[in-house]
Parts: structure tokens; C-alpha cells; sequence
């Protein structure tokens, strides 16, 4: 057992500081969730293209540097230590890429991935829908077969960034009364500017229109841009939740970083005599350290050839509860200051008030951990 | 990087779990709460046989330790303490262990006899504010006073016997005020506050071993208990306490291997904090789902029920963790 790095590792990580020291932006960008932020972010993802910076973990051939698991962590953490911005084709990057990785042809992956890396093209997810959300598999948006491809209609919503995206990914149901709610559902691609597809920003709870609802009727999709087996949709799907509420989409180095931030906050502004706001400090640093530590575990196991599995909801219940609390001791700490909606404090508190309703609320992930992990019965759902 | 236990360890671990499991470790509990040292000392016995206290001492003074001690495996080991419930003054004796390493004389006296199970020794600190007890002072063969800063000996060995007993909460920590007088010991600058956080080390590792003790029995007893016609395991509230359950343990545990392979005082005080906090939390979970049952002493749930809250705090409250942390 160590937590050694092996000197390439630290080459690498050295590499990745001194690109980021000179590359990070002085001034921090816009919010991505704005118009402007949104284009000022695809700049920032071209840049960390241009030095195949942008998916480190990718084969090379996708414009990555086929970096390993414990690689990517350490990007990660300098990353965030370099205060380098939020990723705007996080979806595309963390859900849709692994899913073309383990499931797509060779065509789909070079036709999809590039531009993905690049930033050119930012993707969406559209799987929940107005009657639809936990229960996903109840979702009743439609691809019906016609001459060379599928035809997509229904209604989708709380859509990541689909306000500004390009295209987006989702299941769709393609067979009706099928014994099952996950039979008959199909995973494919569409462009958000296609014909018959309306889109209908939503604002979030500071306004920032973060989200989007997708009308869509009678959009064309090509078979050439369904992912796995028609019908074998949500076995595809599955495989990206997993990556989902595991690791990637959120790596230690953001915590970290933060945990690191609200330390010199606490310096900075703290009235020594309040313990009780110390301690809530000093739980943000633990919980940090203890996310980081969890994950070499898992990165360990991973390299040792396991995949993930249930343990990904222990992850994905921690990381949203650390966020939360995190953000509401810098508030504290801010105190009368904590009102202004503009600093980037507040912009991550209202982020991180998500964690637990996205990803699968965390009422949902208490419930798989209870039962795969401490294999307790099943409940009525 | 590989942040995982080998096969050697998870095989030390699983043969300590064999072992403590055939050994009835709630009978000795309720012997050694009665003050019956005999059925605890023959477990100290067994517990130096398969090699836990050796791995404390170097190899110097007959233990296994090339250099000092091996604290991966002793933390691998403490859990399964704690997981079992061992009584007795386990985590002084090897912080008295690594302590007394520091100090040749004693060193040669003690060592030896403590890698075979043959001394236990307790430990009490005077440099807190409230007043320093130590544990199982009646069944330990040298008690440690561990002295302020500001004296000119770093440690003294009080002399045999005890004073009263001062009945804990947990009837199996027997805790003692250690006498008055005996040898003073000079030892080099820091060893006792390195000491101390090797207690406080052993000590997470056991309140760990306590948490995922009161855990398996908890979703045990859920998964048979019915109510309104069904597992009351099916029921979401009592799903979802479990599962927070886990989660607490599951953060707990690589925050005590990451400071087995520091010991950074920060990295032990976030592992002691957290450890200590999770297992309490699953002691207050079990008496919950127990229900009425959880609440007797018969139950043998009583014997981990008891240690958490004490185990929270001993080595190390939460915020005197908390702020060790900060200060890091
Ligand atoms: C910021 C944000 C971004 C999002 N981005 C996307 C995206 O990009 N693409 C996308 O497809 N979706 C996205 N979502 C949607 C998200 O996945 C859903 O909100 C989530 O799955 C929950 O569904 P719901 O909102 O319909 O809540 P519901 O399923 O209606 O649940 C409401 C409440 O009831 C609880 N509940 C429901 N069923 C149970 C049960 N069986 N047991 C216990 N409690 C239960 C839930 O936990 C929740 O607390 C996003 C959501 C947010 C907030």
C-alpha cells in the first residue's frame, strides 16, 4: 500500500502546471451558464485542444494523451489548483464519451469524438423528461423507424446547457408494451438544431439559464447516429450512470482546490474565538482529503482491472453532501458579504444545491446502496 | 500508487477475524467488565501469537518492526480489535510500545515482554485539562504518565497498584487515576506527543472496527425482523440510515490508511475525527433499528454500543481533532 508517484507522474504533473501557469486566464471567464460565458468557455476548451490538454485520459488518436486513471487525477488536481475554468463539454466529455468508448463502431467514435475534444461541438443530455425523472425508464418520447433512420418526438427537460449546445444524446422509446419499462428503449444522437426540435431555455434558481426543455416532432436521426443495439438502450444507458456518479464527474482535485480556498478564507476573515464555524472548516479540508484518498482506492482497484459498480453512489452521495456543506460554511464565513449573488462563492453555492437532485437524486442512491451493497431486500419504489 | 491493502494483509486481517470470532470475544467482554482479568489475558495471548504487538516493537527488542513499528499492519489489525470488541488497554500498549522504544533502558525491560504478550501496559495523559485516567490500570503490569511540556521529564512509570475505580460508561474501560510517584523518564523532544497520536491512531482503527461491527449486526438483524408484514430492511428510512451508514465508515477508512502511510499528526487527527464520529453514528443507528432490544444489556449489540461514544473521544475529541488539523 502507497501513494507514491512514480517519477514519469511527476513529469507529467510538472508539464501540466507549467502549460496551466501559463494558460490559465488572469481574470476568471464569465458564468458558462450565460451566453457569453458559454462562447467565452468554447474558446478556453479550443485552447486546452490545441495542446491536447482538453481530454488527457483519451487515446491519441482522439486528440488525448492516453493517460492513465491516476494521470487524469493528478491533471485534475492541478487543474483546479490553477484556478483553470469550469468545463463546458463536461456532459459530453464524462457521459456521452465513455458510452461511444464501450459501445459505439469505429466510424461513430471518429466521426463523434474529435470534435467533442476540440469543444467545437458541445453536447447535451436529454434523458429526463416532464414525467420522467427518477423513473427514468418510464420515459415516453418516441423514435419511430422510417426509410434510413428514426424519427424522434416528445418532450425532454432539464437538459445541461442545452440552452446554447449543439447536439445532444437520450433514449427513446422504440417499442411499445414491451413486458418491461427498459425494453424497447433505444440510445441515440440528435442535433439540437435539426429540423422539428424547439428549445425552450429554463433558468435555474439565479436565473442563469442553465438548463433547457427539447420539443421534439418527427426530428430525423440516422441509423448511423444510434449507439448499441436498438431496443438494448437502457443496458447502454446504465453504463453511463455509472460514470456518472463515479469519478469522472467529479474528480478530488475540485474539492481540493476548493477546500484549499476556504482555509485562506478562514484565515483571512475568521474571528478565531468561533469554533464551532473552525470546525466546519476543518470538516471541509477532512472531507476533501477523505474524497481524495477514496478515490486512489477505487483508481487502485480500477487499474487492478475491477469496474465500477454500486460503491459509485457512496461516491456520488458524499461528494454532492460535501459540496453543499463546503459551500454554506464560505458563506457563513462571508457574512453579510454571502448575500451578493456575483462572487464565486455564490455561484458554486447554488451549484452545488443540484448535487443531490441530478446524477440521481440521492434519495434513489441510498437505495441502491442499501440494497446492492448491504444487499437488503427491495423496497416497493 | 497503489492505495490498497495486499494479499498479505487482508490475509493478516481475515486470520485475526477467525480467530477473534472462535475466541467468544462477548464472553470475555462481560468477564473483563467484572473485573475477571483471566479469559482478556489468555486473549492477549492469542491476539501476541498471531503478532500484534510485535509489529509495534523493532526487531531489536524481539519484535518485528526492522526499523520501528509497521503501522499499515497495525491499523489493519485494530480494526479487527475493534470489530470484535477486545477489551483491555490494546492502543496503550502499543503507544507505551513506540513510546518506550525512545527510551533504551526501559526499552530493554518492557519491549520484549510486551511483543509477547506478556506486559500490558497502560497510559494516561496529564497534560489534558480534565483529569487523566488510565484505562485497565487494575490488569495492566506498568501504567505511563504521559507530562506536560513544561517538566523536565517527558514521561513517568507510575509505581504498581491503583487507586479506586471510576466506572465508565462502557463497563469493559475500566478507568483508574494512576498513582502518585515512581520513575521519571527523559525521552526525546516530541515522542510523547508522538504517542499520543499513535493512540489516537489506534484509536480510529478501532473505532472504526466498532462501526463496521455495529453495522453488519444492524443490517443483520433488519434483513429478519418483520413488521407490518415485511423486513423492516425494506422500509426506505431504514434503508437510507444504513446507507449513510456505510457511506460515514466507507470515507472513514482510507483517511486511516492515508495516515498509516504518513503519521502526520493533521492526517491521524482527520482519521481520529472521522473514524470516531462514523462509528458513533453507527452505534446511534443500531440502538435505533434495534428498537427496544437494542436498549438491553443482554443483547451482546451492547458491548460495540457502549465503546463508541468513549472510543469518539478518548486520544483525541473531535475538536481538539479538528482543530489539530487546521493548525497542520
Ligand atoms: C442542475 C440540474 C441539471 C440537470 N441536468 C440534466 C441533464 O443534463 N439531462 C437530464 O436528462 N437530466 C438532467 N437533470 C434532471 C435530473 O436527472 C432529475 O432531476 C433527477 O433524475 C430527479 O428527477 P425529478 O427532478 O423528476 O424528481 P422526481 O423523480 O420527481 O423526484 C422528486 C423527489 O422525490 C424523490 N423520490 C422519487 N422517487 C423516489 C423513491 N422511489 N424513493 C424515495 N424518494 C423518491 C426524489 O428523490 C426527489 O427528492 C438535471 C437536474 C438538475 C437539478
Amino acid at each position: 500500500m502507497d501513494l507514491d508517484h512514480t517519477a514519469e507522474e511527476d513529469v507529467f504533473r510538472a508539464e501540466a502546471r507549467a502549460w496551466l501557469a501559463a494558460h490559465v486566464p488572469a481574470a476568471p471567464l464569465p458564468s458558462l451558464e450565460t451566453e457569453e460565458g458559454f462562447a467565452a468557455h468554447k474558446e478556453w476548451e479550443a485552447r486546452l485542444h490545441s495542446d491536447r490538454w482538453s481530454v488527457v485520459s483519451w487515446p491519441k488518436e482522439y486528440g488525448g494523451r492516453g493517460a492513465d486513471i491516476f494521470k487524469w487525477l493528478i491533471f485534475e488536481e492541478e487543474y483546479y489548483a490553477a484556478g483553470a475554468p469550469g468545463r463546458v463539454s463536461q456532459n459530453g466529455i464524462n457521459l456521452l464519451a465513455p458510452t461511444l468508448f464501450d459501445h459505439a463502431t469505429d466510424e461513430q467514435r471518429a466521426r463523434v469524438l474529435p470534435s467533442m475534444a476540440s469543444g467545437e461541438v458541445v453536447w447535451a443530455q436529454a434523458w429526463s423528461e416532464p414525467e420522467a425523472g427518477s423513473d427514468l425508464a418510464s420515459l415516453r418520447s418516441t423514435a419511430v423507424r422510417t426509410e434510413g433512420g428514426w424519427l424522434l418526438s416528445g418532450q425532454k427537460t432539464w437538459s445541461s446547457r442545452a440552452s446554447f449546445a449543439d447536439r445532444a444524446f437520450g433514449i427513446f422509446r422504440t417499442e411499445q408494451g414491451t413486458a418491461k419499462p427498459h425494453q424497447g428503449l433505444t440510445y441515440l444522437m440528435f442535433d439540437l438544431s435539426a429540423h422539428g426540435v424547439t428549445v425552450r431555455p429554463i433558468g435555474r434558481l439565479d436565473g442563469k439559464p442553465a438548463f433547457a426543455e427539447l420539443f421534439l416532432d418527427r426530428v430525423f436521426v440516422p441509423d448511423a447516429d444510434v449507439i448499441g443495439e436498438p431496443g438494448a438502450g437502457w443496458k447502454v444507458a446504465m453504463s453511463t450512470a455509472g460514470n456518472e456518479r463515479g469519478l469522472t464527474l467529479r474528480s478530488p482535485g475540485r474539492f481540493l482546490a476548493a477546500a484549499g480556498r476556504l482555509t485562506d478564507l478562514w484565515r483571512a476573515r475568521a474571528d478565531p474565538g468561533d469554533t464551532a464555524l473552525r470546525d466546519r472548516v476543518a470538516d471541509a479540508v477532512i472531507g476533501a482529503r477523505a474524497y481524495r484518498l477514496f478515490t486512489y482506492g477505487n483508481a487502485s482497484r480500477f487499474a487492478a482491472g475491477a469496474s465500477i459498480g454500486a460503491e459509485s453512489s457512496l461516491n456520488k452521495v458524499f461528494w454532492s453532501d460535501y459540496d453543499i456543506a463546503l459551500h454554506e460554511t464560505a458563506l457563513d464565513l462571508l457574512g453579510a458579504d454571502a448575500e451578493l449573488a456575483q462572487s464565486e462563492w455564490a455561484e458554486g453555492y447554488v451549484f452545488s444545491l443540484a448535487g443531490p437532485i441530478y446524477a440521481g437524486t440521492n434519495e434513489i442512491q441510498r437505495d441502491i446502496i442499501a440494497e446492492r451493497l448491504l444487499g437488503l431486500p427491495k423496497g416497493r419504489r | 500508487m497503489r492505495f490498497l491493502l495486499d494479499d498479505e494483509q487482508r490475509d493478516f486481517a481475515r486470520s485475526l477475524d477467525a480467530m477473534l470470532t472462535a475466541a467468544d470475544t462477548p464472553s470475555v467482554v462481560r468477564a473483563w467488565a467484572a473485573g475477571d482479568h483471566g479469559p482478556g489475558r489468555e486473549l492477549w495471548s492469542k491476539l501476541a501469537d498471531a503478532g500484534v504487538f510485535a509489529l509495534a516493537v523493532p526487531e531489536a527488542y524481539e519484535g518485528v518492526g526492522p526499523g520501528g513499528p509497521l503501522p499499515v499492519e497495525l491499523a489493519v489489525a485494530f480494526v479487527e480489535l475493534g470489530r470484535h470488541a477486545v477489551p483491555g488497554p490494546v492502543v496503550e500498549t502499543v503507544a507505551a510500545a513506540v513510546l518506550l522504544a525512545g527510551a533504551p533502558p526501559l526499552a530493554k525491560e518492557w519491549l520484549p515482554r510486551i511483543a509477547a504478550g506478556e506486559a500490558l501496559v497502560s497510559m494516561a495523559d496529564a497534560t489534558q485539562a480534565r483529569a487523566p485516567y488510565a484505562l485497565d490500570a487494575d490488569a495492566a503490569d506498568g501504567v505511563l504518565v504521559l507530562l506536560p511540556t513544561a517538566s523536565p521529564c517527558a514521561l513517568r512509570l507510575a509505581p504498581p497498584g491503583h487507586g479506586p475505580l471510576h466506572p465508565s460508561a462502557d463497563p469493559a474501560r475500566r478507568l483508574f487515576r494512576p498513582l502518585d510517584g515512581g520513575e521519571e523518564v527523559t525521552v526525546a523532544a516530541g515522542a510523547v506527543g508522538a504517542a499520543r497520536d499513535w493512540a489516537a491512531f489506534l484509536t480510529a482503527a478501532q473505532a472504526l472496527g466498532t462501526g463496521e461491527a455495529l453495522l453488519a449486526q444492524t443490517v443483520a438483524y433488519v434483513k429478519q425482523r418483520t413488521q407490518f408484514g415485511a423486513a423492516i430492511g425494506s422500509f426506505q428510512a431504514v434503508k437510507h440510515r444504513l446507507a449513510d451508514t456505510l457511506t460515514g465508515l466507507e470515507f472513514a477508512r482510507p483517511l486511516l490508511y492515508g495516515a498509516a502511510l504518513s503519521m502526520a499528526p493533521g492526517d491521524i487527527a482527520a482519521a481520529k475525527v472521522t473514524a470516531g464520529e462514523a462509528a458513533y453514528a453507527a452505534a446511534r443507528t443500531a440502538l435505533q433499528l434495534h428498537g427496544a432490544v437494542g436498549y438491553t444489556e443482554e443483547l451482546d449489540l451492547s458491548l460495540w454500543l457502549r465503546k463508541a461514544r468513549p472510543l469518539r473521544d478518548a486520544w483525541g475529541r473531535p475538536s481538539e481533532c479538528r482543530a489539530r488539523v487546521l493548525a497542520a
